[in-house]
């Protein structure tokens, strides 16, 4: 497949200004709209974008870490907040605060739920990225073994 | 004391594991020995741990009379059985996990006859049918004890599941669920009949009696030691065991003495006959232990007081007797490499044998009922229990029937000695094999001075029955067990079972032409393999019908079953409430319509890209609509969700021809129209009365009042799924993550039909 350079260039600039835009969503999502949820899905459209400019292979070099190694950890992550509540005295899930004043940015807060939606947008990340890698690949067209039947 | 079993389950390596696993039962031992007295005295011992205090479940453990006899017997011959099984078994590498597992059972078995909860019991009941299950199956290897494993767990898991269901109705009638409990006060009605059948369904799966008794003959694929201890001494004794406990509170009921005898006798009569006609030592073992789990089951079973004291001295004689003799089985397997009967070198004129005959003659001769063994005074006593009687009028039938099946008994006790030691029947019999060691041959010899001690004086072991009788009956009168109880009906009948027994082993030559002359009846082996085939099969076709792999037929199903169901409840049960405003802004009626028509669209298109594409356009336009509604959060969930799966369809559909099959007449797109529509009004109908049915206060206010405090946020969407109902966010990416396992397995399973095993992507080395 013949690639465009401006395609290419376009793409790379959108789908880095996509992530950056979903970890925004995912960092602000406990008072604005987002969340990790939504940020994850954001992720993966930025996934797709790369794949439409290059195929599996480009997603993989973006990634390059396993899809289930995230759908794994995010999974982890989200359970292990869950049960560190429990470990810590409180019910299942209960969430804790911290507030630490910074001396130029001002106050950040941290809550214990942005652990769990981290592990909400790795799921989500992961599961797109199983998806693409399982289904994603060039398809063999059966009447001509060689030639990629790509219409996508 | 369960903690000193499970402390030394942990595998070990090599043979002496055997000796320090030994530690567990002896400790075991020991300790019963120790209170003995004073639960003989009938102060019940008793402990519980809390184990789900939730569920009202604990660890109630009790140790009364009987109890102490059945731990007596499972650590006693447990020791015994490890020593043995030191000396059976060379080395090699997977003991280690024998050990652990035969541990682990003599663990599980404690607990059954030590639990004094219903569910408790069943725990260690099921936990004894899957040790087992390990330990026929040791020889992993074997397909056939593969098969015998899986047989055996089979059988006895449905009587299992019997049990539990049994124990859960017996349970609610008494309200405890404690043991002593129920049988202090035992409930009774119709419900109580039918738990006590599948108790008794449990009890007699479990302890192989005639129609399940199929798997214990197969059971026999484990190694000896297991055999000796299992499948004679303990494990099956776990139905007879709780048939007992039950039998003087619920012999009564209507149900109960019929099935008990009927099942009991014919047990008894089958595995006798079966016994005599097997060549294989090990299996004429096993055909005797389910004739002797008869004999218990009748003796235990029928609710007489007497009854129960002379089953108490033959739980106690069985138990030495038959794990002597399966012993020396083994002795004789390992020795001579062939357990057939036919084939076995005369080994009396074998020097170094003798001790092992000695051993094989007293035992058997125990087993057969001849007088100075224990096996005699035990088989005395049920004659005269059973002489007197007290069930009615089957009184005279169950004792022939006894007598009967203690005559075959006889029969088979000689066919086991003359099989072992007498004169081979083959003209090519295998070589002299050499005698065993010494202390592969101590656990039988120490079991067979049981036998003649406990036959020359029984008064030995008259506290312990008497006592454990009592436990199980408080009428039962304390007696002393003798040799000579004078002239009396009892003396009769065991002589004339000792001259019948005679004569039946002297024409032994006829009595196998006979039984070779009966043709074959169907065993209860080929009913389990029928029905194993009959499931099978049914669950065949059931699939075959319903899975019929067509996406349009379950989708099709799926809402038609919405529309009969909930549909027709809507219908008939509800008003329709006014209808809401129909529109805040004109912008939604030119959404809505515009939606509409995607969606009609989609459903008529031949062409599934512009069918999906369409799809798509519905979505965004509901995302639209949440726009309008101020709901910002789901607005771009809804936007996103529809982007990827778009895009999933378009990864898909690549692969797929880009026209969907014509179908004549239209008539697929006219039904699919049809069902869609329905479906559509059916939801409109429901938002409807569900908007309007509600009666509580809405909680979404409560979740924005606590958002800021409580979850932290201000966005009460993302704290909602954080933290409010952050559970069910846990469940929702769990379920996220299974169902992309699930998509990588079926790309891949189709790209291995396709392509062969040539390397699936998700396998390559990743730059």
């Amino acid at each position: 497949m013949r690639r465009s350079p401006i395609f290419d260039t376009g793409v790379d600039l959108i789908s880095r200004t996509v992530m950056i835009l979903s970890l925004y969503l995912l960092f602000a999502g406990h008072n604005q709209p987002g969340g990790g949820f939504i940020g994850g899905l954001v992720a993966a459209v930025g996934l797709a974008l790369r794949y439409v400019a290059g195929g599996v292979d480009e997603v993989r070099q973006t990634t390059r870490v396993q899809p289930w190694t995230l759908l794994g950890g995010g999974l982890f992550l989200a359970a292990a907040t869950a049960i560190g509540a429990l470990v810590a005295g409180g019910q299942v899930l209960e969430s804790g605060k911290v507030s630490v004043d910074l001396p130029v940015l001002g106050t950040a807060k941290a809550t214990s739920a942005l652990p769990f939606d981290i592990g909400v947008y790795l799921v989500v990340v992961g599961l797109v990225l199983m998806v693409i890698e399982s289904l994603g690949d060039p398809v063999i067209d059966p009447d001509h073994p060689g030639g990629e039947a790509e219409r996508g | 004391m369960l903690a000193v079993v499970v402390l030394l389950a942990g595998p070990r390596l090599g043979r002496s594991s055997f000796l320090v696993a030994a530690v567990a039962p002896l400790a075991t031992a020991v300790w019963a020995a120790s209170v003995a007295p004073s639960v003989l005295d009938g102060a019940a011992r008793t402990t519980s741990v809390g184990w789900v205090p939730d569920l009202g479940l604990a660890l109630d453990l009790r140790l009364d009379a009987f109890s102490l006899l059945m731990v007596g017997l499972v650590s006693g011959i447990g020791v015994l059985v490890y020593v043995y099984a030191y000396a059976y078994f060379d080395e090699r590498p997977d003991l280690g996990r024998f050990v652990a597992t035969l541990t682990a059972f003599a663990g599980s078995m404690l607990g059954l006859v030590l639990s004094d909860n219903l569910l408790g019991l069943y725990v260690f009941w099921e936990l004894t049918s899957i040790t087992s299950y390990l330990l026929i199956g040791f020889d992993d290897a074997k397909a056939s004890a593969r098969a015998a494993a899986l047989q055996a767990i089979l059988i006895t898991g449905v009587g299992g599941l019997a049990m539990l269901g049994g124990f859960v109705i017996l349970g609610l009638e008494a309200s405890t669920f404690s043991l002593s409990g129920l049988l202090a006060a035992p409930p009774s009605g119709m419900a109580v009949d039918v738990a006590l059948v599948l108790v008794l369904l449990g009890a007699c799966t479990k302890s192989a009696q005639a129609p399940f008794h199929s798997w214990l003959p197969r059971a026999m694929a484990a190694p000896t030691p297991v055999s000796a201890y299992l499948h004679s001494a303990t494990m099956v004794k776990a139905g007879i065991y709780l048939v007992a406990r039950f039998a003087p509170a619920f012999a009564t009921a209507a149900p109960w003495q019929p099935i008990v005898l009927t099942v009991g006798l014919a047990t008894m009569l089958l595995g006798g006959l079966r016994a005599l006609r097997q060549h294989d030592l090990k299996l004429l073992l096993a055909y005797g232990t389910i004739s002797q789990l008869g004999f218990l089951l009748v003796l235990l079973g029928v609710g007489l007081p007497e009854a129960a004291l002379a089953g108490c001295a033959l739980l106690i004689a069985h138990g030495v007797f038959k794990a002597a003799l399966f012993m020396l089985v083994g002795i004789v397997d390992r020795q001579a490499h062939t357990r057939d009967l036919r084939r076995l070198h005369e080994l009396r004129h074998v020097p170094g044998w003798r001790p092992a005959m000695a051993v094989a003659a007293v035992s058997a001769a125990s087993m057969a009922g001849i007088p100075l063994l224990v096996g005699f005074v035990s088989k005395e006593a049920a004659y005269e229990a059973l002489v007197h009687g007290g069930v009615g009028a089957v009184d005279t039938l169950v004792l022939a029937g006894v007598v009967v099946g203690s005559i075959l008994t006889f029969a088979y006790s000689a066919r086991f000695l003359r099989g072992a030691f007498g004169p081979a029947l083959v003209d090519n019999p295998v070589e002299a094999p050499a005698p065993p060691g010494r202390s592969f041959l101590g656990p039988a010899v120490l079991l067979a001075g049981i036998t003649v001690t406990l036959g020359l004086l029984p008064g030995l072991a008259s506290r312990l029955v008497s006592g454990a009788a009592a436990a199980l009956d408080a009428t039962v009168e304390p007696v002393d067990l003798a040799i000579w109880h004078g002239l009396n009906p009892a003396l009769g009948l065991s002589l004339l079972t000792i001259a019948a027994g005679t004569l039946l082993a002297l024409r032994w030559r006829t009595l196998e032409q006979f039984q070779a002359a009966v043709p074959r009846l169907p065993s209860a082996d080929d009913a389990y393999a029928a029905t194993l085939v009959g499931l099978n099969r049914l669950a065949d076709r059931t699939s075959a019908v319903v899975q019929s792999g067509s996406l349009p037929v379950y989708v099709g199903v799926t809402l038609l079953t919405l529309l009969a169901l909930p549909g027709t409840a809507l219908l008939v049960g509800t008003e329709l409430p006014p209808l809401p405003v129909l529109a805040e802004t004109p912008l939604q009626i030119g959404l809505a319509v515009a939606m509409a028509g995607a969606a009609i669209g989609a459903a008529v298109t031949v062409h599934r890209f512009v069918a999906v594409l369409l799809l798509g356009f519905v979505g965004y336009g509901m995302a639209a609509f949440f726009v309008i509604q101020g709901a910002p959060d789901l607005a771009l969930t809804q936007m996103l969700v529809e982007t990827v799966t778009l895009l999933i369809f378009v990864f898909v559909l690549r692969r797929l021809p880009t026209r969907a099959p014509q179908v004549p007449w239209r008539v697929g797109t006219a039904s699919r129209l049809l069902v869609a529509g329905g479906v559509g009004v059916l939801v409109t109908g429901f938002a409807l009365v569900a908007g309007s049915a509600r009666t509580a206060e809405p909680i979404s206010g409560a979740f924005l009042d606590r958002a800021l405090p409580d979850g932290g946020g201000s966005n009460v969407v993302n704290v909602i799924l954080v933290d409010f109902r952050g559970l069910d966010t846990l469940g929702e990416i769990t379920v996220l993550a299974v169902a992309a396992l699930g998509i990588v397995s079926l790309t891949r399973v189709v790209r291995g039909l396709t392509d062969g095993p040539a390397g699936p992507p998700l396998e390559d080395g990743r730059p």
